[in-house]
């Protein structure tokens, strides 16, 4: 199978039970990407497939033949950190970080749905979404904190949308 | 090395001195750009080349025997390496320095228990040989309905015994005004993000053992009893843990079942527990029944108080929650009676989870001081005012510092607690009724032993070394700062080596313990090397200014790194209890808020906002600090509303063991919240003068909302969470 993860072109034989979080865990070694439940409960495995955000745990790997995959390595690495990951730092957006490398794909992929016009539950004109912090807690509930530094994480994610 | 044992209060002069402005400021994290790009190695990850995966067999009924496995299946798998069972060593659940469980048995304790390992070339057929191995079982009638097990009066579990000061009976009899209530709380799962995880490997008689566990130094000597081997023998690393709230303070099957793997496939072996057995091998809180009782006069000055309870544990394990930890320093009254049963139940094993006793405790009694208070017409914090001890209520010792009246006062200034009506569900917003509540918040601190080693080297650059965690709690970024505070260092200056059982031994983080401990350590590591550099400048260790990597005294000045030239200062510091600990009662404190919208249509609760304010003795890091306390905070709100276990009666199974139906707190629950901090340095309780933040949070938090529920409504709940059936049929016309 062929891939494209964080813009190379990667190649695998996966076996056909194994989750797309999995291969990339163990047969990429990109562990940045975390299993927190395994059962798209927790978000922990957050990734943007062809730019979307999906949970990593509960697609098969072989279901993503020439997707265009990005993991939160791709996103920056820790000398050149994408501004969103340097606004969690800069907020203290997360505790035991665990659950942030899902939760910065999930922020970017969803400012970017936010973008394209898409509402959400909460959402006043459907028409034309504002993204206030209701609509960011709204949008971010698929990403469990256990440590629940919540409100740093949504002090992090509205700065990058206000810049 | 610089040994303090806190037999009297202590401050290092430098930390006073303060010449770099580190220590407290609120810095960003010191690892943060490794958590925030993904690099930063949790247990299972970066595992060395030709790693197996464990696959753990679980016990399919809630009480009884093994009588058989039958493996061959599973073993006849292609990519199986071994089918593990009956290894003596193989324990039968989490074990810690304290209490060993069960090594070897076949004895099943309850539903979920590890009884057989499958180690394979890869997870997925590891996961599979697993679901083929067949075990053959003796089942018993198990104990799973709580309401039903018998409860025990003399025991000897739990490291609280019971306290029986005056005549509760004949004080409550003679009090003009008593309150008597009765509440439970719901099982409570620690449900840290990153599930427990082990990655061990041997080299030749030598185990490592990468774990996700907040106590290593512990973990150590536990694992080497359950291998029968000489604790000199295993190395514990965690180097970064993802979330622990006491869960993995001591050491799970899993741990074990790895090194017991590696050994018998001769490979590195990694294991993660799938997210529900979480649930079954790993602690969760006890639930609990608590009867508060409160005797007072018309004016409100308590003279009785009686906090009993029952609590659940299972037949192999000997931790019992300290309900009344709490309460026991909180409010006055001579005649007081403290005591927590035990009821033995067939169910995974109950331990500490963030604050034990009081994150449950405190929320009973709080709820109980809110009710007193309407029955006796005063504001509640008029109530605790008139209640507010001058010594240890319970021990007669001394306070060292306790600002608890400061933080109702300030709390309530911040929160506009004079708006709120005093009569309850006198406001409303539409469909919204809207209250206001608060509670006390307490949560003991102790002084323990920790080292820590600090190397200042030839480049003028600081090393700390202890084997403390950070398991969140922002612990490589408060050592940093105070080795960079103690030298006059800048943050960029400081390497911090933490997560190895090879450096010399703190205390781990629990407790709320870590920070105050490892920090102080650190400092007095730090006072050695100031008086090696005194001598080295020929001044007085106290004559020495220190910043920026340059020091000073007697009119000279020289950068670190040339005083330092070809011989690096290496010192140790310890610090550890003493008679000062001994002779005072310490605790963190603070005052939690609460404001609520109860829907009258649906009975759904929405907290509108939070704010907390917090006596935790010195800050070491604002930042970090703040959002421990907030997380704390956001446990109240959902333990208060959302989270709950709960069990099957008829098979000891939970109904609710994953994140999909036991619900902690999403971003979409949480409203805007706000934590102060009044800072007094606490020099009794330990040389950093920091008290306990991590688990201070959940104390109060819950039984505010709760409050602030009643406020709205009218309804007081005694059976925790609050959820929505509980509400419906109490709340007043639409
Ligand atoms: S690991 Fe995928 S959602 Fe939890
Ligand atoms: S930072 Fe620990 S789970 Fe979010």
């Amino acid at each position: 199978m062929r891939f494209t993860i964080n813009g190379s072109k990667r190649e695998a034989d996966p076996d056909i039970r194994a989750s797309l979080l999995d291969v990339l865990r163990e047969e990429f070694a990109l562990t940045g990407t975390k299993k927190g439940c395994d059962h798209g409960q927790c978000g922990a495995c957050t990734v943007l497939v062809n730019g979307r955000r999906i949970n990593a745990c509960l697609t098969l790997a072989v279901m993503h033949q020439d997707d265009d995959i990005l993991t939160i390595e791709g996103l920056g690495s820790s000398d050149t950190l994408h501004p969103m990951q340097q606004a969690f730092v800069r907020h203290d957006g997360y505790q035991c970080g665990y659950c942030t490398p899902g939760q910065i794909c999930s922020a970017v992929g969803m400012l970017d749905e936010v973008a394209k016009g898409w509402p959400s539950h909460v959402t006043d004109d459907l028409s034309a979404p504002v993204l206030n912090d209701a609509e960011i807690s709204e949008r971010m509930s698929g990403n469990l904190c256990r440590c629940s530094a919540y409100p740093t994480i949504v002090d992090a994610i509205r700065e990058v949308h206000e810049a | 090395m610089s040994d303090v044992a806190m037999d009297a209060p202590y401050r290092p002069a430098a930390l006073d001195r303060a010449e770099q402005g580190l220590l407290g400021k609120p810095i960003d994290r010191y690892e943060g750009p490794l958590k925030v790009s993904g690099a930063a190695p949790y247990a299972f990850e970066q595992a060395p080349e030709g790693t197996a995966y464990l696959a753990i067999v679980t016990a399919a009924i809630g009480r009884g025997r093994v009588t058989g496995i039958d493996a061959a299946a599973a073993e006849a798998m292609p990519g199986v390496l071994k089918v593990i069972h009956g290894d003596p060593r193989m324990p039968a659940g989490e074990g810690n320095s304290r209490a060993m469980p069960t090594m070897g048995g076949d004895e099943i304790f309850h539903y979920g228990q590890g009884i057989a390992l499958v180690v394979a070339e890869t997870q997925e057929v590891a996961r599979e040989a697993a679901r083929r191995v067949t075990v053959h079982y003796d089942e018993q009638p198990g104990r799973f309905d709580a309401a039903e097990v018998e409860v025990q009066q003399d025991h000897k579990l739990g490291f609280l015994p019971p306290v029986n000061r005056g005549d509760l009976d004949a004080a409550l009899a003679q009090a003009e005004v008593v309150l008597d209530r009765t509440f439970t709380t719901p099982i409570h799962f620690p449900a840290a993000l990153e599930p427990h995880a082990t990655l061990a490997w041997w080299e030749g008689e030598q185990l490592t053992v990468r774990s996700s566990n907040q106590v290593i130094g512990g973990a150590k000597g536990t694992i080497a009893t359950a291998l029968g081997i000489d604790k000199d023998r295993v190395r514990v690393l965690a180097p970064y843990v993802g979330g622990g709230f006491g869960g993995k303070t001591g050491v799970g099957q899993e741990a074990v079942f790895a090194a017991i793997a590696a050994e018998r496939v001769g490979r590195p072996v990694k294991v993660a527990l799938t997210r529900r057995q979480t649930a079954y091998m790993v602690h969760h809180r006890s639930p609990t029944t608590q009867r508060l009782r409160i005797g007072c006069d018309r004016d409100g000055r308590i003279g009785a108080m009686g906090h009993e309870s029952v609590a659940y544990q299972n037949d192999d394990s000997a931790f019992l929650e300290p309900v009344p930890f709490g309460t026991l320093p909180l409010y006055a009254g001579e005649a007081r009676r403290f005591r927590t049963d035990l009821a033995r139940i067939d169910l995974p094993a109950t331990g500490a989870v963030r604050a034990p006793g009081e994150a449950i405790g405190t929320f009973a009694v709080e709820c109980a001081m809110d009710e007193l208070a309407e029955q006796l017409g005063l504001d509640p914090i008029e109530l605790r005012r008139r209640n507010e001890p001058t010594r240890d209520p319970t021990s007669g010792k001394r306070f060292t510092t306790r600002r608890l009246l400061d933080c109702y006062d300030e709390g309530a200034r911040r929160f506009g607690w004079d708006k709120r009506e005093s009569t309850p569900g006198s406001r409303r917003e539409g469909e919204w009724l809207i209250g206001m509540g608060m509670a006390a918040a307490l949560r003991g601190n102790f002084t323990v032993n920790a080292e820590a080693e600090v190397i200042l080297g030839a480049d003028g650059r600081a090393t700390v070394k202890t084997d403390m965690t950070d398991i969140g709690t922002g612990t490589y970024t408060i050592l940093a700062q105070t080795v960079g505070e103690m030298l006059g260092l800048p943050i960029s200056a400081i390497d911090v080596v933490i997560g190895d059982t090879d450096l010399p031994p703190s205390a781990g983080s629990g407790g709320s313990f870590g920070a105050g401990s490892a920090c102080a350590a650190a400092a007095l590591a730090c006072e050695d090397i100031l008086t090696e550099l005194a001598l080295r400048m020929n001044a007085a260790a106290d004559d020495l200014r220190l910043k920026d990597g340059a020091v000073t005294a007697g009119g000279r000045t020289s950068p670190l790194a040339d005083l330092v030239r070809d011989r690096p200062i290496t010192a140790r510091g310890k610090t550890s209890p003493g008679k000062e600990s001994q002779a005072t009662s310490q605790a963190s404190h603070g005052a939690q808020f609460a404001e609520v919208a109860v829907s009258a249509i649906t009975g759904e609760v929405r907290v509108r906002r939070m704010l907390g304010v917090f006596d935790i003795g010195r800050v070491l890091n604002e930042k970090t600090a703040r959002n421990q306390i907030v997380g704390g905070m956001v446990w109240g709100l959902a333990y208060a509303l959302t989270e709950d276990a709960v069990v099957d009666p008829r098979n000891g199974r939970f109904v609710n063991p994953d994140f999909g139906e036991y619900h902690v707190a999403v971003s979409a629950d949480v409203p805007r919240i706000e934590a102060h901090f009044i800072e007094e340095i606490d020099d009794s309780a330990n040389p950093a003068g920091a008290k306990g933040v991590g688990e201070l949070g959940i104390a109060g938090s819950g039984a505010a909302v709760v409050n602030a529920i009643h406020n709205a409504t009218g309804v007081r709940i005694y059976d925790m969470p609050v959820t929505l059936d509980k509400l419906l049929s109490s709340l007043p016309p639409v």
